[in-house]
């Protein structure tokens, strides 16, 4: 009798505790779906518009006056130019910086207040880094350029790659760290043949994620690099590039750069999208 | 201070009055040691007495944690290792280490076996391949590796890689091996296959193993280090050892009567 009681206590008890969990999965199964809702709209205006915009004009022809036909070439060659040497700037700065996080001082003051400092570069507003840019870089040139676009591009780079360096050379097991140094291995050594290239892939995919972001960076750019309708290679003139390209043309009241502006956040999310597929191929090979 | 039958062989290391300190917690109390050249010795003893972190003070591996701190003399053919103006890597050349969990670099077998010797020597491509096939076969893996020398040393199995590590650490010809519980992640038959190895590498190294595993112990060393809470018990011959301690608290601890 009393062993039923006990049986029954115990049915009740474990439906109760079926109930909240089937509440659970519908609300954690509804916060997904709401957020995969917004997402997937975003992607699918974005290749609606944005393939409608697309021609091979897009890619050849310079951006265009009001209402007369033309393309993006020289805000796409702005973008790459500025991304590029952004990333070729920040990347071995935010390494070296890494590198030194995790292998040489990783609880003095000096690595403390780095970390700290550097958490602080990681979640400011790009903004704040546009402007600071423009007080330091543009306002002593007494003019706007990409190479000021660039060096705000950088400051952008660099946190976001000494976090990913040190965090995955902290992944690396410090047995094989111990196994190199027992050979007899130099400091340099070790950290050039065995940890850096244990957690390449890892720092690799920092490095995509940091491209990625800067990519689509507008305000940094707003007022460094400004822009320009025409096509230049040189870093001292104000250089167009696809963000700030895409929100003047945006805001604009012309249909045809509306058009462009679509075209241009398409190739953006493209782009992008290639670089996470990429950084994510590559951890999954490390483990 | 315990040892008598060591006589017979030349000493290597001669560990005199050594105390060790993790920060302010003294781990290793005046140890005296004498490691006979030519032969296997084996620390035994509970874990937290200290073997592990002797076996890492005779190649200074400890250096690399600011908070660690050894005091007293380690006379390595008569020479005082603990001070040294030498650099510490040509001390690590001669001392080589095997760790408990095998650690292949991130490279393939080949490059495993010479990243050490690429260190201290200068060879000939010619020359590096003899050396590195020399040592896949002394450590007992060249047949079983010598068409893969090129695949990544990550992709064999536990047994094999422990092997490859001790390859990776007779290539560059040691005097002494240091192999700190070497087995304790492999399977019966890789451990045997490691200890066997351990008794031919006798003839040209002196060895030094630490051991959770008594018949270990017992089956393939010539001496025995008994350690306790950071003091050395009891050394002697293996045999002796096991079959006639002299120290109560040895006995105890072979036979398991404590654990």
């Amino acid at each position: 009798m009393s062993t039923n009681l006990a049986l029954d206590a115990r049915k009740a008890r474990f439906a109760s505790r079926k109930r909240v969990n089937l509440l659970a999965i519908a609300l954690a199964m509804s916060a997904m779906a709401f957020g995969l809702f917004w997402l997937f709209w975003i992607l699918f205006e974005t290749v609606r518009l944005g393939i409608d915009g697309l021609t091979f004009a897009t890619l050849t022809q310079m951006t265009p006056p009001p209402n007369e036909e033309g393309g993006l070439a020289n805000a796409i060659y702005g973008s790459l130019v500025m991304v590029t040497l952004a990333t070729c700037l920040g990347a071995p700065i935010g390494i070296m910086a890494g590198i030194y996080l995790a292998e040489f001082d990783s609880k003095g003051w000096l690595a403390e207040t780095t970390r700290f400092v550097n958490d602080i570069l990681l979640s400011a507003p790009s903004i704040v880094i546009g402007l600071f840019v423009y007080a330091v870089v543009v306002s002593s040139f007494r003019s706007f350029s990409g190479f000021a676009g660039v060096v705000a591009l950088a400051l952008i780079v660099i946190p976001v790659v000494i976090r990913t360096t040190e965090d995955m050379l902290r992944l690396v097991p410090s047995g094989l760290r111990e196994a190199a140094y027992a050979l007899g291995a130099p400091k340099w050594k070790v950290i050039g043949s065995i940890t850096m290239k244990a957690a390449r892939s890892g720092v690799i995919t920092g490095i995509l994620l940091a491209v990625a972001r800067i990519a689509g960076e507008t305000a940094p750019l707003l007022f460094t690099a400004l822009s320009n309708q025409f096509w230049t290679s040189s870093l001292s003139e104000p250089m167009a590039s696809l963000p700030v390209t895409i929100f003047k043309f945006a805001m604009s009241p012309y249909e045809n750069w509306q058009k462009l502006a679509w075209a241009g956040v398409f190739l953006i999310t493209l782009a992008v999208l290639g670089l996470n597929i990429v950084a994510r191929v590559l951890t999954r090979q490390k483990t | 201070m315990l040892n008598t039958d060591t006589s017979i062989a030349r000493t290597k290391i001669a560990i005199k009055d050594l105390n060790f300190y993790y920060g302010k917690f003294k781990a290793l109390k005046d140890i005296n040691l004498d490691i006979p050249e030519g032969r296997v010795t084996a620390f035994i003893g509970p874990s937290g007495c200290g073997k592990s972190t002797l076996l890492r003070v005779l190649n200074r591996m400890f250096e690399l944690y600011p908070e660690q701190r050894a005091e007293g003399q380690i006379l390595l053919d008569g020479e005082d290792l603990l001070k040294s103006k030498d650099d510490v890597a040509l001390l690590r050349a001669k001392v080589g280490m095997v760790f408990q969990k095998p650690t292949p670099f991130p490279m393939s077998i080949y490059d495993n076996v010479a990243f050490g010797v690429k260190l201290f020597e200068n060879l000939s491509s010619n020359d590096m391949e003899e050396r590195v096939e020399w040592a896949l076969r002394k450590s007992a893996l060249w047949t079983e590796v010598k068409d893969k020398l090129q695949q990544s040393g990550s992709s064999l199995s536990g047994g094999q890689q422990q092997r490859l590590c001790i390859a990776r650490g007779i290539a560059i010809k040691p005097e002494v091996l240091l192999l700190d519980e070497p087995c304790s992640a492999l399977d019966p038959i890789s451990t045997a296959k490691v200890e066997e190895l351990i008794v031919e590498l006798k003839a040209d190294y002196t060895v030094v193993i630490v051991t959770h595993n008594m018949q270990q112990a017992a089956r393939c060393s010539d001496y025995t280090a008994y350690m306790y809470l950071g003091d050395l018990i009891e050394f002697g011959d293996t045999k002796q050892m096991f079959f006639k301690p002299q120290r109560k608290e040895t006995e105890d601890y072979i036979t398991g009567r404590f654990g």
